[in-house]
């Protein structure tokens, strides 16, 4: 692997660590790990644990999955590999 | 014009719709018939995503489940979209940038097996199987309670339409048809959601109607406050509050995400955009299209929850409406009249509960609950028709390619011509059709027991093999054939024990640090991950052509359309 596609490599999985990590945070941590914590403050009706379980964290990832998009696009045309 | 002539009208003319299409976009070649040609848009795979992805039991059933579970009905909600977020991550760009036809396709070319690929051709065929055998029973269970059929006329019907279609139109005819069946679900699921979130809380928005106040009639207070008070009522546990253990709820929504991410029939969509570029794209419309959904799911399950008990509970049966002797004709609801007083006795006490009420209502009946006119009943069960429709289509075509390209072409024989192999193709298609058919009629005992195994296997077999494949250049053919026997041999014997052998002692007790088969599959995929990486650095690495592979899928250039063998 030539020097540039390694250092686009290495973005790449940086993106990707700190995308996932907000993945398990919002899923595994606040809608399964802390939920019980995270009851005790409240969004309207809804127990806050309860709102990242049954909507939060699913309105989360559709954002991440945006954000891999634009953040990807942009690499790619930096290092130029991206389709032409 | 009543429900049945609604139902017949508006079903008719959806059928019409799709076979329309698959008229229209008949496939000429096998890449037409694998992979739509490989020029469908980032937007329409998505919605073709979504129509695949969300079955008969997404549909008619999951509002239902959790309207029974609870806070613990998260495991689906995030399971099966969290697994998005992986594709888009993790496997859906690469896998489009290497450019073949199926996921037995990679793990063959990427661990330079023939035994790899026959392991991944094995396992996307159960999974499948497993899949489709419970569409084909959901089409004939809505023809025979919307349209008065039998169920075994309602799975030939089925069977009849999914032929046509799929046959004829492979990958591209499904494509677009699935496309079309979006539509349909969603607003077949949307508009009773909408009129039920305005009857229960006035906010036409059933996501925020969820968590906003209950109106006049309904006393007021907020809507999930109201129901953890009926549920402490009656004996039941707090609605929002969870009662499976957190280490279970943990494992079992992993394996669903990493299932779902694994599934041979949702990867293979994104096979069929142009580029690597529509491909990250097109998992993030699938989201997008499956969310609107999946978000709605929870707050129906929360009206409808309300609704049933308020109607039910400690009510006379003389004056039940009339949607609960429609529905005790189905025997979907029962009322058995122990202590003789005349009061339908729902509580959570087995011994006391009078009541049983089948999860499925909770979809099914909303439009009656609501008092919505009779066309709205003929769209729910077009809507259901739609999302098994479009699920079998896409399960029959991963069938019906494991056996054409990956058993025929790539492993038995490979001089077949490309007319042939287009040929066999169709012959396996129909084939499939036919014992999905068959089991649609005769449902195996063990249908329900066997979802498990479904995402259990594509966890710890299929999520692992790809991901090192992409991420992990050392991972051999050794690393990668011992990993996915592990991981099955570990996750199948565990499910197998639990469900059928012992299934007496299937309980917390007896599990494996406490988690149920349901979850077991992250277990098999934490061994897979470990011996493929172990057994990887013991045995000689992957020849270079195939390490040049890795490095190449690993940028989107010179992606271009998926490649002909």
């Amino acid at each position: 692997m030539n020097k540039d596609l390694s250092a686009y490599w290495k973005r790449n999985l940086t993106y990707m660590v700190i995308l996932l990590s907000v993945w398990f945070i919002v899923s595994f941590g606040c809608g399964i790990l802390f939920v019980d914590a995270l009851d005790s403050i409240s969004l309207g009706g809804f127990k806050l644990g309860f709102w990242f379980a049954q909507q939060g964290s699913m309105y989360v990832f559709v954002i991440l999955i945006f954000v891999y998009v634009y953040l990807m696009n942009k690499l790619d045309k930096e290092f130029d590999v991206d389709e032409k | 014009m009543g429900i049945q002539g609604w139902t017949f009208l508006i079903v008719g003319l959806s059928f019409a719709l799709y076979i329309g299409i698959a008229i229209w976009s008949r496939a000429g070649s096998t890449k037409e018939f694998y992979v739509a040609g490989g020029g469908v848009s980032s937007l329409a795979n998505g919605m073709a995503t979504a129509a695949d992805w969300m079955s008969a039991a997404s549909f008619i059933s999951m509002a239902g489940l959790i309207s029974f579970m609870g806070r613990d009905g998260a495991q689906y909600l995030m399971g099966w979209t969290g697994g998005y977020v992986m594709l888009a991550l993790l496997l859906a760009p690469y896998l489009r940038k290497f450019g073949k036809f199926t996921v037995p396709d990679f793990i063959g070319d990427r661990y330079y097996s023939q035994t790899a690929r026959i392991v991944a051709v094995v396992c996307a065929i159960f999974v499948s199987f497993t899949y489709v055998a419970g569409q084909m029973r959901g089409v004939g269970v809505v023809f025979s309670r919307f349209l008065g059929l039998s169920i075994e006329m309602g799975v030939v019907v089925g069977m009849i339409i999914v032929l046509i279609y799929a046959v004829l139109g492979g990958m591209k005819g499904i494509t677009y048809t699935q496309v079309a069946q979006y539509c349909v679900l969603i607003f077949a699921y949307l508009v009773p959601a909408i009129f039920i979130s305005i009857l229960v809380t006035g906010n036409p928005i059933p996501q925020i109607g969820f968590g906003g106040s209950t109106t006049e009639a309904y006393g007021g207070q907020y809507l999930l406050d109201k129901l953890d008070g009926l549920h402490e009522q009656l004996g039941f546990a707090a609605y929002t509050a969870g009662t499976k253990s957190t280490i279970d709820i943990f494992f079992i929504t992993f394996a669903l995400m990493a299932g779902t991410a694994g599934l041979p029939h949702v990867i293979v969509r994104f096979f069929t955009v142009p580029g690597v570029r529509d491909a990250r794209k097109s998992v993030g419309y699938a989201l997008v299209f499956i969310t609107i959904l999946y978000t709605t799911a929870p707050a129906v399950a929360a009206f409808a929850r309300v609704n049933m008990i308020e109607t039910i509970a400690g009510k006379p049966y003389a004056d039940a409406p009339a949607w609960v002797s429609n529905w005790e004709k189905t025997g979907l609801f029962k009322f058995e009249d122990k202590n003789g007083d005349g009061v339908m006795n729902y509580v959570a006490d087995k011994g006391a509960n009078e009541v049983t009420i089948d999860r499925d209502i909770m979809v099914l009946a909303n439009p009656e609950i609501a008092n919505l006119p009779d066309w709205v009943i003929g769209l729910v069960a077009a809507g259901g028709l739609a999302a098994a429709l479009s699920t079998a289509a896409g399960l029959l075509l991963v069938i019906s390619t494991a056996v054409s390209h990956d058993l025929l072409k790539r492993a038995i024989m490979p001089n077949i011509s490309e007319k042939q192999e287009l040929l066999y193709a169709r012959i396996a298609a129909t084939v499939a059709v036919v014992i999905a058919g068959y089991f649609g009629i005769n449902p195996p005992g063990f249908v329900a027991q066997v979802v498990a195994f479904a995402f259990g296997l594509a966890c710890s077999s299929f999520f692992p093999a790809i991901f090192l494949g992409i991420f992990d250049k050392r991972t051999n053919m050794q690393g990668a054939i011992s990993g996915m026997l592990v991981g099955i041999a570990f996750t199948a014997a565990y499910i197998i024990y639990f469900k059928f052998v012992n299934p007496e002692m299937n309980n917390a007790d007896h599990w494996l640090f406490g988690v149920s088969p349901e979850g077991i599959g992250t277990l098999g995929m934490i061994l897979n991950f470990a011996v493929t990486l172990i057994v990887s650095r013991l045995t000689p690495p992957p020849p270079a052509d195939v390490q040049q592979m890795v490095e190449d899928i690993r940028v989107p250039r010179g992606a271009g359309a998926a490649h002909v063998h």
